[in-house]
Formats: C-alpha cells, structure tokens, sequence
C-alpha cells in the first residue's frame, strides 16, 4: 500500500497542458452559470414573468436565440433578437462547446488508452469544435 | 504519470457499489454525452433546415424529447455547480456526502416543476 501523502502541492503537481484543461472546464461552467443568470435576468426584464412558463424561460437561459420564443406568448421578438442576445448566444455556444469536446475527450480517455488512439481523439475533438463553432456562429447571427 | 492499462474488467466496474457519488457520477457523464449529441445534431438541423432539419427541430420541440434534455440539462448544471465549488475548494470536501443530499431536493424540486410546466402545454392545457 501506498503510505505516502495522496495530496501533493502545486508546485509538485506541475502545471500541465491537461491540468489547464481539467481548470477550463471548472472555470467554463462558472462562467456559464453566469451567462445563464444573464439570460435568466434579461427575460425577466423584457416580460417573462407574464409571457413565458417556467419551462419556456429555461429554454430560453440555456441558449438565449429567438427562435427559442417563437412558441411562447411573447409578441413582440424584437428585443429577444438584438446584438446582445446574439453575443451571450454566441459566448454560451463557444464556452459550452469547448467544455462539452473537452468533456467528451475525458469520456474517451476512459476507453482509448493507446497514446495513438488518444491522439486521434484530440485532434478529432478539436476539428469537431472548431466545425460545431463556426456552423454555431453562423446559425446565431442569421437566424 | 499516465495511466494506459485497466486493473479491473468492466463487469466488475459495473458491480462497483459507488452508491450515491457513483449515481450522480454516471447521470452526470450520461447527461453530458446525451447533451453533446443534441446540441450537435440541434446545431446542424437548423443549419441545414430543408425538410430533414425542420424535422429534427420539431422532434426536439416535443414534449416527451423536451422531457429527457431538461432532465440531462438540469441535472448536468445542478451536480455540475457541486463539483465545481468542490474541486476550486477542495478543503470544503468533508461535506460532500451533504452536498450531494442537498443536491437532490433542489435538482427534483426544479425539474419536477419543469416536467409539469412541460407536461401541462404538452397536452394542451
């Protein structure tokens, strides 16, 4: 068995590549929690409280597009589709899917252990999210 | 140091009696992978739209599907705000066993309001 202290200091525990990953992701969903408190504050502000349900504010935090009103009682979308609503949509897509491809390479760690199968993983994730960014972007700003 | 070989073969792992920690772990990774693919697939129907991407999205609107996203999503944002308070201030770990309690009857309280809310417009109220 292994007596020894299980709980190093940072400067013993170095500061690697992947351990900025493991901080991005705590980092990244506190900074979601954020944005969704925008989003959550802003449809109050412009109505919510009388036009939406529950359900439909939800909706509407987890990624604040217009398209997300459209079903509600909302009558005039105009103040859910400025500039600002499509930068949070856009910053929440970003941060969400950068978690989400680091996220999805911690799970495939679990399984693909070769150094060359972890690899193609990482460069897979990155073409991924660069791919789901730019297509995400684009959806946000023309919709 | 890496580690590249597993010691335990994955019907033990299924065995494995983590209990309360091991549920939220598993939901946690289950909602994130469920997420993963939606918001992918979301992302790419209202991109291509056409009469395949109008579809999808219609698919997503229901309520029986809006049903398991929120519960991926709530679930995901609720443990996930846990493990981040716990990993940022690791010394507050002895009450984790608490926080994980305290975890579920905030996580059934929104989302047993949400699935109602759903439930209701779903079948026209």
């Amino acid at each position: 068995m292994d007596t020894k202290p299980r709980t190093l200091r940072p400067s013993e525990r170095g500061l690697n590549f992947e351990m900025l990953l493991w901080l991005f992701t705590r980092l990244s969903a506190l900074a979601m929690y954020g944005l969704i408190l925008v989003g959550l504050v802003g449809a109050l502000i412009m109505g919510a409280r009388t036009q939406m349900n529950f359900a439909d504010v939800m909706r509407w935090t987890f990624m604040p597009t217009a398209t997300h009103v459209q079903s509600t009682n909302v009558q005039d979308l105009g103040p859910w589709s400025t500039a600002f609503w499509k930068a949070v949509g856009s910053a929440l897509l970003v941060v969400a899917s950068a978690h989400g491809a680091r996220g999805l390479v911690a799970i495939a760690d679990d399984y693909i252990v070769s150094g060359r199968g972890r690899l193609v993983v990482r460069i897979t994730s990155v073409v991924a999210l660069i791919a789901m960014c730019v297509i995400g972007l684009y959806v946000v700003w023309t919709a | 140091m890496r580690v590249t070989t597993r010691n335990v073969s994955p019907t033990t792992a299924l065995r494995y009696k983590g209990q309360g920690p091991m549920l939220t772990f598993i939901l946690h990774r289950i909602g994130g992978l469920g997420m993963a693919v939606f918001v992918s697939v979301h992302i790419l129907s209202s991109f291509v739209g056409g009469t395949t991407g109008i579809y999808l999205n219609s698919l997503y609107e229901s309520w029986v599907f809006q049903i398991v996203i929120f519960f991926f999503v709530m679930f995901h944002i609720i443990n996930g705000l846990r493990i981040t308070i716990f990993d940022l201030w690791p010394s507050l770990l002895v009450h984790e066993q608490e926080a994980i309690w305290l975890e579920w009857p905030v996580f059934l309280a929104l989302y047993g309001f949400a699935v109602l809310v759903i439930v209701r417009t779903g079948l026209g109220s």
